[in-house]
C-alpha cells in the first residue's frame, strides 16, 4: 500500500469511525442511563437519513436544515415513544424492553416502506464540501475531513455536559440509585425522557450526517444497529471515551480490512469484537460486571 | 402425577399429528412440518434462555451448522442419512461446546453480545466457503433418501424425529441437572454456594441447545432440499428468540407453542398483506405490555381465573 | 478444642478504603460465635473473604487445615462450610420445596445428572429440613411470595441442606419482629447443638448475641478490636468507646 493509499484509507476510516461513533455514543447514553438495549436506534438512524434526503433533496432546503430537521424529527419521536410507552417497562425484565424496542424496529420498518417506498436514494454532499483538500501527495474529501472534525466535537460536547454540568451529575447519579435521586427531588422520569430524547436525536443526525456517503436503502438500519453494539461492547458498555475507542477501532478495521481483505469485509466487525472480548472481556474501558 | 397426565397428554398429541396426512391436505403437511421443526429450534434455545437466564442473539449458528453439516455428507459425500444426521449433530454439539466455552464466562449483555459474534462467525464461513457450501448461491440439490423424498415421508420422519428430540428435551430440562439450572437462573450467586459450578453448568446447557438446534437445522435443511446463508444470519437468531420470548420462557412447552403462533401467523399474514413487520410488531406491543410472561402466561392467567370464580 | 477456622493477617481493601485490616482469628470446633460492630465495620465482607466470595489482599484462610483463599466459594461449601446471606439469597420463583431441594441436589453433586426428574429426588430430606426450620406447611408455596421472616428462615434450610460443619449467618434475624427474631434465634441455636455444627453470625441486635453467643469479636473500621466471652467484651473499654461513645450498645440500627 503507497503512502497515498494509507493516507487516504486513513481518512476514510476516520470519517467512517466518527459518523459511527455520533450513533453508537447515543446508544451507549441510552444504556448506560436507562440501562435499555435500544434495538430501535438502528431504525431511528434510518428515519434521520431519509428526513434528511426529504428535507435537502424533495423539499430542496440546505443540507444542514436537513440534519437539523433529523435532529428535532427523531428526538420528537423518542420523547412521545418514552412518555407514551417505555416508561412503562423500566420495572419490567431486560427481555420485554428488548421486545419493546424490536417492536418499534418492526412498526417504524413498515412506516418508512409506506413512506419512502423502497427505491435507493441518495444525498449529494452540501455545497462546500464536495471537494478535496490537496496535501500534495494525497487530495482528501472535503466531506470526510468535515466528519472527522465533527465527531470529536459531539464527543467533547458530550462530555462536557455529562461530566461538567449540574444535569450531567444528575444523570451520572441515576445510573447509580434511582430511588435516592427521587427523593432528593429530581424528576427522574424527565432525566429519563431526556436522555432517551438526545440519544435517539444523535442517531437521528448520525443518519443524517451519513446520508451523502451511503446509499439510502429499506434495511440500512439492520447492520447500523449491529455495528454501533459492537461499538459499545468493544469500548465498554455505558462509557463515552470507551464508545469512542471502539468506533476508532472499528472505523480502520473495517476500512483496511476492505480494502486489504475485501471478501471478509461483512465478517470483520464480529472479528474485532470477538478478539475484543476474549482479551477484555467488559470491553477496552468497561468495568466488571458486578452482581 | 402430573407427569402420567403430560405422557397421555403428549401420545395424543403426536397420534392426532399423525393423523394429518390423512386430511389430504399438502398444504397442511408442509406447514405442519414446518413448525415441528421450528417448535424444536425454539425449545432448544429456551434451554439457554429459560434454563441458564442468558439471552442468545446466536442461535442460528447451531440451526445452520447443523444443516449445512447433514445435507452436504447426504450430497456432497454421499453418506447414508443414519450417518450424516447423527453426524450433523454432533458437529452442531461440538461447536456449541467450544464456543460455549467463551461465551459462559459472560453474562448478561455481553454474554449475548459474543453468541451474536460467534455466529456471525459461522454465517461468514458460510458466505466464504463457497467451494462446500455454495456460498451467496446457497446449497441446493440435496439427494435425500427415496422414502423421504415425498412429503408424507418426510413429515412422519420430521414428527417422530422432533419427537424424540422434544422427549429428550424434556427429560434433561425436568432433571436434576435441568432443576439445577433453574437455580442458576433464578439466583447465581446462591446457586454456587450451595456447591454449583455455575460456569460449567451453563456451559453444558449452551451445549444441549446447540445439540438440539442442530438437529433442527438438519431436518430444515433436508426438508427445504437446501441451506442458504439466511438460515447463519442475525435475523434467524431474532426469529427463533421472538419465538420463544412470545411462547414463554418459564415454561417447558412455551416455546412450542410461540413457534407455531409465530410461524403460522407470518404465514397467513403473508397471504394478506405485506405488512407482516407491522402485524408482528402489534403483536410484541401487546406482550410486552400487557403479557409478560408469554403466550403461556396467558393461559395460567386465564385458568387461574376460571378457577376462582 | 481444636481451630477449626483459623484465620491470620487477613487484609482486604477496596479502591482504597481498607475493608479489612489484619485480621487474625481463630474458631473453635463446636463454638458459638458472634461478629458485631458497627454499620460498615466490614462483616460481610469478613465473612465472603473466608466463603470465596472475595480474594483477600493479603493473609491466610485455613478451614480444618486446608488453605481456603482462591478456592472458588463452589469448593469451599463443597468442604463443609455453608452460609446464609445478609440481603435475602433465595430462587424467588422456585418454590419453597424446590428451594431446599436444588441444595440437596447439589450437596450429593446430582446436578450432573441428565435423566432422573429433579423433583423425585431427596424427597424426605427436604421435608426434614422444612420440618426443622418450621416450613413445612410452606412448601407449596413460590419461595419469592414467602414473608420476609420465612425467607430468611428458607434460607438456613438452604445452607443447613449442604451439611456443614460450620455455619456462617449474615444477619439471620434482619429485619425481623422482636419476635420472629427471638423464635429464629432459638432454633437457630437448637439446631446447631442438637447436629453438633459450629457457628459464626453477624447479628445487629444485642440482646441476641450476649443471650446466644459463647465468644463475641468486635469488628470496627475492618479491624478485631476484642475478642473473648460476653462478659470480656462487655467490660472492654475499647469496645465501649466505639459503642457509646458513637451509638451506644444496643441500639445498632438495622441493615
Amino acid at each position: 500500500m503507497t503512502l497515498t493509499m494509507f493516507t487516504l484509507n486513513a481518512f476514510y476510516g476516520l470519517a467512517l469511525a466518527m459518523n459511527m461513533f455520533i450513533i453508537a455514543s447515543g446508544l451507549n447514553l441510552i444504556f448506560g442511563v436507562l440501562r435499555v438495549i435500544n434495538f430501535a436506534h438502528g431504525m431511528f438512524y434510518m428515519f434521520g437519513a431519509y428526513i434528511t434526503f426529504t428535507v435537502a433533496k424533495s423539499w430542496g432546503a440546505p443540507f444542514f436544515v436537513g440534519v437539523l430537521a433529523a435532529a428535532v424529527a427523531l428526538g420528537l419521536i423518542a420523547f412521545a415513544i418514552e412518555r407514551l410507552l417505555l416508561r412503562h417497562l423500566y420495572d419490567k425484565e431486560h427481555l420485554m424492553q428488548l421486545l419493546f424496542t424490536f417492536a418499534l424496529v418492526l412498526l417504524m420498518s413498515d412506516a418508512a416502506k409506506m413512506i419512502w417506498g423502497t427505491d435507493q436514494y441518495s444525498v449529494g454532499y452540501p455545497p462546500g464540501l464536495g471537494g478535496a483538500i490537496s496535501l500534495g501527495f494525497v487530495a482528501i474529501p472535503q466531506y470526510q475531513l468535515f466528519l472527522c472534525a465533527v465527531g470529536p466535537l459531539i464527543a467533547i460536547a458530550m462530555w462536557l455536559l455529562v461530566d461538567r454540568t449540574r444535569w450531567g451529575r444528575v444523570v451520572r447519579a441515576a445510573t447509580q440509585d434511582r430511588e435516592m435521586l427521587a427523593a432528593l427531588g429530581v424528576n427522574v422520569p424527565m432525566v429519563y425522557a431526556a436522555v432517551f430524547t438526545i440519544g435517539s436525536a444523535l442517531a437521528g443526525v448520525g443518519g443524517a450526517l451519513a446520508a451523502p456517503r451511503i446509499a439510502l436503502v429499506p434495511g440500512m438500519d439492520a447492520t447500523i444497529i449491529n455495528e454501533c453494539f459492537i461499538i459499545v461492547i468493544i469500548g465498554g458498555l455505558g462509557n463515552l471515551w470507551g464508545s469512542f475507542l471502539g468506533a476508532l477501532a472499528f472505523g480502520l478495521v473495517v476500512q483496511f480490512g476492505t480494502v486489504l481483505a475485501p471478501d471478509w469485509q461483512d465478517v470483520l466487525p464480529y472479528l474485532l469484537m470477538l478478539v475484543v472480548l476474549l482479551i477484555r472481556p467488559w470491553g477496552l474501558l468497561g468495568r466488571p460486571e458486578t452482581n | 402425577m402430573p407427569q402420567r397426565r403430560h405422557l397421555v397428554a403428549s401420545a395424543i398429541v403426536v397420534l392426532l399429528l399423525a393423523l394429518l396426512p390423512l386430511a389430504g391436505s399438502r398444504y397442511a403437511v408442509d406447514l405442519t412440518t414446518e413448525v415441528l421443526i421450528y417448535a424444536l429450534f425454539a425449545l432448544s434455545l429456551n434451554v439457554i434462555i429459560g434454563f441458564t437466564g442468558n439471552i442468545s442473539f446466536g442461535h442460528a449458528a447451531y440451526f445452520a451448522i447443523g444443516g449445512y453439516a447433514c445435507t452436504i455428507l447426504l450430497t456432497t459425500y454421499n453418506w447414508p442419512l443414519a450417518a450424516s444426521l447423527p453426524a450433523a449433530v454432533v458437529l452442531a454439539g461440538l461447536v456449541a461446546a467450544v464456543v460455549g466455552y467463551f461465551c459462559v464466562r459472560l453474562t448478561q449483555i455481553y454474554f449475548a453480545m459474543l453468541t451474536l459474534a460467534f455466529a456471525m462467525l459461522v454465517w461468514g464461513v458460510a458466505f466464504k466457503w463457497k467451494a462446500v457450501t455454495g456460498g451467496d448461491d446457497g446449497f441446493t440439490g440435496i439427494k435425500l433418501p427415496a422414502m423421504l423424498a415425498h412429503h408424507v415421508g418426510y413429515f412422519y420422519f420430521t414428527l417422530a424425529v422432533v419427537a424424540v428430540g422434544v422427549a429428550a428435551l424434556w427429560v434433561i430440562c425436568h432433571s436434576a441437572f435441568g432443576l439445577t439450572l433453574v437455580a442458576i437462573r433464578e439466583n447465581a450467586v446462591r446457586a454456587g454456594f450451595i456447591g454449583v459450578d455455575t460456569r460449567r453448568m451453563r456451559w453444558a446447557a449452551f451445549t444441549v441447545a446447540g445439540t438440539f438446534g442442530g438437529l433442527a437445522g438438519a431436518l430444515f435443511g433436508m426438508y427445504h432440499r437446501g441451506m442458504y446463508i439466511e438460515n447463519a444470519y442475525w435475523t434467524e437468531s431474532a426469529n427463533v428468540l421472538i419465538m420463544v420470548l412470545l411462547g414463554g420462557i418459564y415454561s417447558f412447552v412455551g416455546p412450542i407453542f410461540g413457534a407455531a403462533a409465530l410461524h403460522l401467523l407470518q404465514t397467513f399474514t403473508n397471504q394478506y398483506t405485506p405488512y407482516w413487520p407491522t402485524v408482528l410488531g402489534l403483536i410484541l406491543l401487546v406482550i410486552v405490555l400487557a403479557l409478560p410472561d408469554g403466550l403461556i402466561g396467558l393461559a395460567a392467567r386465564v385458568k387461574a381465573r376460571r378457577g376462582r370464580t | 478444642m481444636t481451630d477449626m477456622l483459623s484465620i491470620s493477617g487477613l487484609w482486604k481493601s477496596f479502591a482504597g478504603f481498607v475493608a479489612t485490616r489484619d485480621v487474625s482469628f481463630d474458631l473453635k470446633a463446636g463454638e458459638l460465635h458472634a461478629v458485631i460492630g458497627p454499620n460498615g465495620a466490614g462483616k460481610t465482607t469478613f465473612f465472603n473473604l473466608i466463603t470465596g466470595h472475595l480474594r483477600p489482599d493479603k493473609g491466610a484462610v485455613s478451614f480444618e487445615g486446608r488453605d481456603l483463599v482462591g478456592l472458588p466459594p463452589q469448593k469451599i461449601v463443597r468442604l463443609g462450610i455453608a452460609r446464609s446471606f445478609q440481603r435475602i439469597n433465595i430462587y424467588p420463583r422456585l418454590t419453597v420445596f424446590e428451594n431446599v431441594q436444588v441444595a440437596l441436589i447439589a450437596h450429593e453433586g446430582q446436578q450432573w445428572n441428565l435423566f432422573r426428574p429433579g423433583r423425585s429426588l431427596h424427597r424426605e430430606g427436604t421435608a426434614e429440613l422444612l420440618e426443622l426450620v418450621g416450613l413445612a406447611a410452606e412448601g407449596a408455596e413460590t419461595a419469592g411470595e414467602l414473608s420476609y421472616g420465612k425467607q430468611k428462615q428458607l434460607e438456613l434450610a438452604i445452607a443447613l441442606a449442604s451439611q456443614p460443619r460450620l455455619l456462617l449467618l449474615d444477619e439471620p434475624t434482619a429485619g425481623m419482629s422482636p419476635q420472629e427474631t427471638g423464635e429464629t434465634i432459638a432454633s437457630v441455636r437448637d439446631i446447631v447443638k442438637a447436629r453438633g455444627l459450629t457457628l459464626l453470625f453477624t447479628e445487629h441486635d444485642m440482646a441476641v448475641v450476649f443471650g446466644i453467643a459463647e465468644r463475641i469479636s468486635v469488628l470496627h473500621h475492618g479491624e478485631i478490636i476484642a475478642s473473648g466471652d460476653p462478659d470480656a467484651v462487655r467490660n472492654d473499654a475499647e469496645v465501649r468507646r466505639v459503642y457509646l461513645g458513637e451509638h451506644g450498645l444496643g441500639e445498632q440500627g438495622h441493615g
